[in-house]
């Protein structure tokens, strides 16, 4: 029963980080798309971005599996 | 997509293996009351989530195929009994990495070395039976121990000390395991191959100053140039020399490592950057570089913020202090998760070979298998590869970000 309740807790996690990350990827193709010539600065901030998102939802699904 | 892939194959595996591991240890707990004494229990049905878990764990031998091992020097320590030093091919390599002999008190099981409790226990060498387990309670919560038949009877085993607390499940045990591992071992190749790159590109800089680069040195230049131009000056503005050596070396560090826990036959396949030992470390040396070169604003702005009530000062404080630590965790475990579950997943696909052949029964599951396997796995690989760059090029950034934070000159409005 716990490993049920922690694999659902792991998972809505792991939503709100896909939400998150697929806004990040959105206005990031937007962004490019508009000013083509900034492409790297946009690169690197939309990876950093992401990775800042990733920590959040990995700390929840750690969480979730040693509650 | 491919972090969120491999977060739900991990979440699939725990979901599928608690259970699992339940069931198995009850069944055995029933036999070993009804016969009165222990027996060794013989090979259960095909786990992918405990193969998984093998793989991805630290042993004291390189598996090559078969019963087929590359041995690596066994450094232990315990009270009782003083040091024990010797190569792991003293066990005798068996299957599924379980050593046939026991020397000096300890044992091979599953390719990692454990010491049997007992002072009873014959400390030379000496042919041990079988390895089982049982369902233990210890400080309330419930544990499988592993025990290793011999003469008949059965000996607890100790796992190694390990200095989590018992947080991860470890904690401090009769013996301490200073061993060259395989995880130690990989990281000693791959510092020993970086200092041959960059001891042999720093000489080139030396001799042929003016040049244009070449060989080692046209290969590393960009990759210096790139970390420098993109990470170290947009971040930490005039100050980046001092810093850049230290985000260099983690950078190379951590993408030599991952690299090499790409290859998955010998002197690779250690998964040392999915240690959470090593990332624990790595982080830590942030935690100390950002800490140590913070300024008076830096630590105004984490101890009593300036420009805010006093009442909020009260709930921000112990915030910002919490940062300080979920910091280099973050770095830590998106380090470890990343490449862990990249190792997972493909070892899951691996997997689905024996899954549709039925462990061996049947040929055209077995081939169907591979067709669906044999891609799949190579797709995998391939944004493991990618992975590796981009976690060693997050640590590194993220790192200097953190850096920049700590020695940003306060700015009058």
């Amino acid at each position: 029963m716990t490993g049920t309740l922690a694999a659902i807790g792991a998972g809505l996690a792991v939503i709100g980080a896909g939400i998150g990350i697929g806004n990040i990827g959105t206005k990031a193709m937007d962004a490019i798309a508009r000013q083509p010539e900034v492409v790297g600065d946009i690169r690197s901030n939309m990876i950093l971005m992401a990775a800042l998102i990733e920590g959040a939802a990995l700390i929840a699904i750690i969480l979730a599996f040693f509650a | 997509m491919r972090n969120i892939l491999s977060i739900l194959a991990l979440i699939s595996l725990f979901y599928q293996q608690l259970p699992a591991q339940e069931h198995h240890a009850e069944v055995h707990h029933e036999t070993a009351e009804a016969h009165g004494e222990c027996s060794c229990h013989h090979e259960e049905e095909y786990s992918p989530s405990a193969v998984a878990f093998h793989h991805i764990a630290d042993a004291n031998a390189f598996h090559i195929f078969g019963d087929l091992y590359v041995p690596l020097p066994c450094i232990l320590y315990a009270p009782e009994q003083g040091w024990s030093v010797f190569m792991s091919n003293a066990f005798e390599f068996g299957h599924h990495g379980d050593g046939k002999n026991a020397v000096e008190g300890y044992v091979l099981h599953e390719g990692v070395v454990m010491r049997v409790v007992d002072a009873s226990f014959p400390r030379e060498k000496v042919a041990v039976e079988c390895f089982t387990s049982r369902e233990a309670e210890v400080d309330g919560k419930k544990r499988e121990i592993y025990q290793v038949m011999y003469e008949g009877n059965c000996y607890d085993l100790d796992r190694k000390t390990t200095l989590d607390g018992g947080m991860l499940g470890g904690g401090i045990s009769s013996y301490y395991d200073f061993s060259i591992t395989k995880n130690v071992f990989t990281m000693l190749l791959t510092v020993i191959l970086l200092l041959i790159v960059f001891l042999g590109v720093a000489k080139a800089y030396r001799t042929r100053e003016g040049q244009a680069p070449k060989g080692m040195q046209s290969l590393m230049e960009p990759i210096v140039v790139f970390i420098r131009d993109e990470v170290a000056v947009p971040f930490l503005g005039h100050k980046y020399e001092k810093y850049l050596p230290f985000l260099l070396t983690v950078f190379f560090f951590v993408l030599g490592l991952n690299l090499i826990g790409q290859i998955p036959f010998f002197p690779g396949s250690g998964n040392v950057t999915g240690n959470l030992a090593v990332t624990s470390v790595l982080a830590i040396f942030t935690f100390f570089v950002t800490n140590l070169s913070g300024n008076k604003h830096y630590w105004e702005h984490t101890l009593w913020m300036p420009g805010v009530p006093a009442w909020i000062k009260i709930i921000l404080t112990p915030v910002e202090i919490m940062g300080l630590i979920i910091k280099p965790t973050t770095l830590m475990l998106r380090l470890f998760a990343n490449i862990t579950a990249g190792h997972i997943v493909i070892i899951i696909f691996v997997s689905l070979i024996f899954i549709f052949g039925d462990v061996g029964q049947s040929l055209t599951g077995s081939i169907t298998g591979i067709f669906i396997a044999v891609p799949l796995t190579m797709f995998m690989m391939s944004i493991e590869l990618l992975v590796a760059f981009i976690q060693a090029f997050v640590f590194c950034i993220l790192s200097a970000s953190y850096i920049s934070a700590a020695i940003e000159e306060p700015h009058h409005h």
